[in-house]
């Protein structure tokens, strides 16, 4: 029986057997990882992408809801502002792993430099998730986060390949709707985010500024103005 | 001149496959900056009530504003495809299943001329 006062004031280990444990926390996220994956592989092939420019978003970016936009962003002849505009989008759609990162913070600072900004390269929705409930849970284990990650990194990379191979076949998607493979994604992922409708009054502001910009302005500004309106009535919100 | 050569050799490039990998590595900066950059945010700014709330705000309205004007754009199949996702991922809590019923009613709904 460790000495908890003792315990307390030793690092927070990081060990195989934590990394262990985040890879069987993660196991009820891994279906919609590899669905979404898929649907990424399937959605860039239909975009004409060749296999390793695909494969390159995915292990080099590993945020799936800002690969799916940039699809629809990406140019045959690129240009500074394009290029800049890209970055400023794939910035805004992933602004909320800033969130993220800030939240984990007094957790992982603790990790050695080195393996702290390789934890950062791993750091997306589903393994934020799984540590954030396992050290409210009053878990130590620094191997937990990392080795989730690690397991999502993997598994994000190769059910790429799959659905780049199907995505390739399909010469009607939009008879199956791969149209429409992200906004349906993005539809089902809002489920678990539901707190009642109290905490949704801003996501509902959000959609109308979205709706109403989308019609005003080309391009995808619209994600970002609708966000940032979302947030505004969040801060606005009493309580 | 030499501005007249760069510009044509910077065009060249723009218009070449490899500068689809400077698209790739310029979408990873900005990401990765997203995620190291939370710990310095953190270390920073004062989580305020009014903010707290604007960044627990901030995930849900970041997932309408992407979906509404793509599903209003696209019509009624989308629409249909939407509340087919949405309510059996509620029925069912399984993303698998969620994203099966919404891509079916996208399909059956284009099937029958919507």
């Amino acid at each position: 029986m460790p000495d908890p006062s003792r315990q307390e004031a030793e690092a927070p280990p990081l060990t195989l057997a934590g990394a262990l444990t985040g890879m069987r926390l993660t196991l009820p996220l891994v279906p919609g990882v590899v669905v979404f994956g898929t649907a990424f592989g399937a959605a860039a092939a239909q975009k004409g992408f060749d296999v390793w420019l695909t494969l390159s978003l995915s292990a080099f970016v590993f945020a799936g809801a800002s690969q799916m936009v940039a699809l629809e962003l990406w140019r045959e002849v690129w240009s500074w502002p394009t290029l800049l505009y890209l970055m400023m989008v794939t910035a805004t759609i992933n602004g909320r792993m800033v969130l993220m990162g800030a939240a984990i913070a007094p957790h992982v600072k603790a990790m050695p430099r080195g393996i702290r900004l390789l934890n950062f390269y791993v750091l997306v929705d589903a393994n934020w998730l799984v540590a954030t409930r396992y050290h409210a849970d009053g878990g130590r284990d620094l191997g937990v986060i990392l080795g989730a990650g690690a397991m999502l990194w993997g598994l994000w990379v190769l059910a790429t390949i799959p659905g780049f191979l199907a995505g390739a076949l399909v010469t009607d998607p939009r008879a199956f709707g791969l149209d429409l493979v992200m906004p349906v994604f993005f539809a089902v992922m809002l489920v678990p985010l539901w707190k009642g409708l109290a905490p949704a009054i801003p996501w509902i502001v959000a959609g109308a500024v979205a709706l109403l910009t989308s019609v005003l302005v080309d391009g995808y500004a619209f994600i970002i103005v609708g966000a940032l309106a979302g947030a505004a009535a969040g801060a606005l919100r009493d309580g | 001149m030499a501005e007249g050569a760069l510009s044509g050799i910077l065009a060249g490039f723009f218009a070449h496959p490899a500068a689809d990998y400077l698209a790739v590595a310029m979408m990873a900066l900005a990401t990765y900056l997203c995620r190291a950059s939370g710990i310095l945010f953190m270390s920073r700014l004062r989580i305020t009530p009014p903010i707290d709330r604007a960044l627990r705000a901030l995930p849900g309205s970041i997932v309408v504003s992407t979906i509404l004007p793509v599903a209003a754009q696209a019509g009624p199949s989308a629409i249909l495809g939407l509340v087919a996702a949405v309510a059996t991922m509620a029925l069912v809590r399984f993303e698998l299943a969620g994203v099966a019923a919404g891509l079916t009613a996208v399909s059956l709904a284009r099937l029958a001329g919507l």
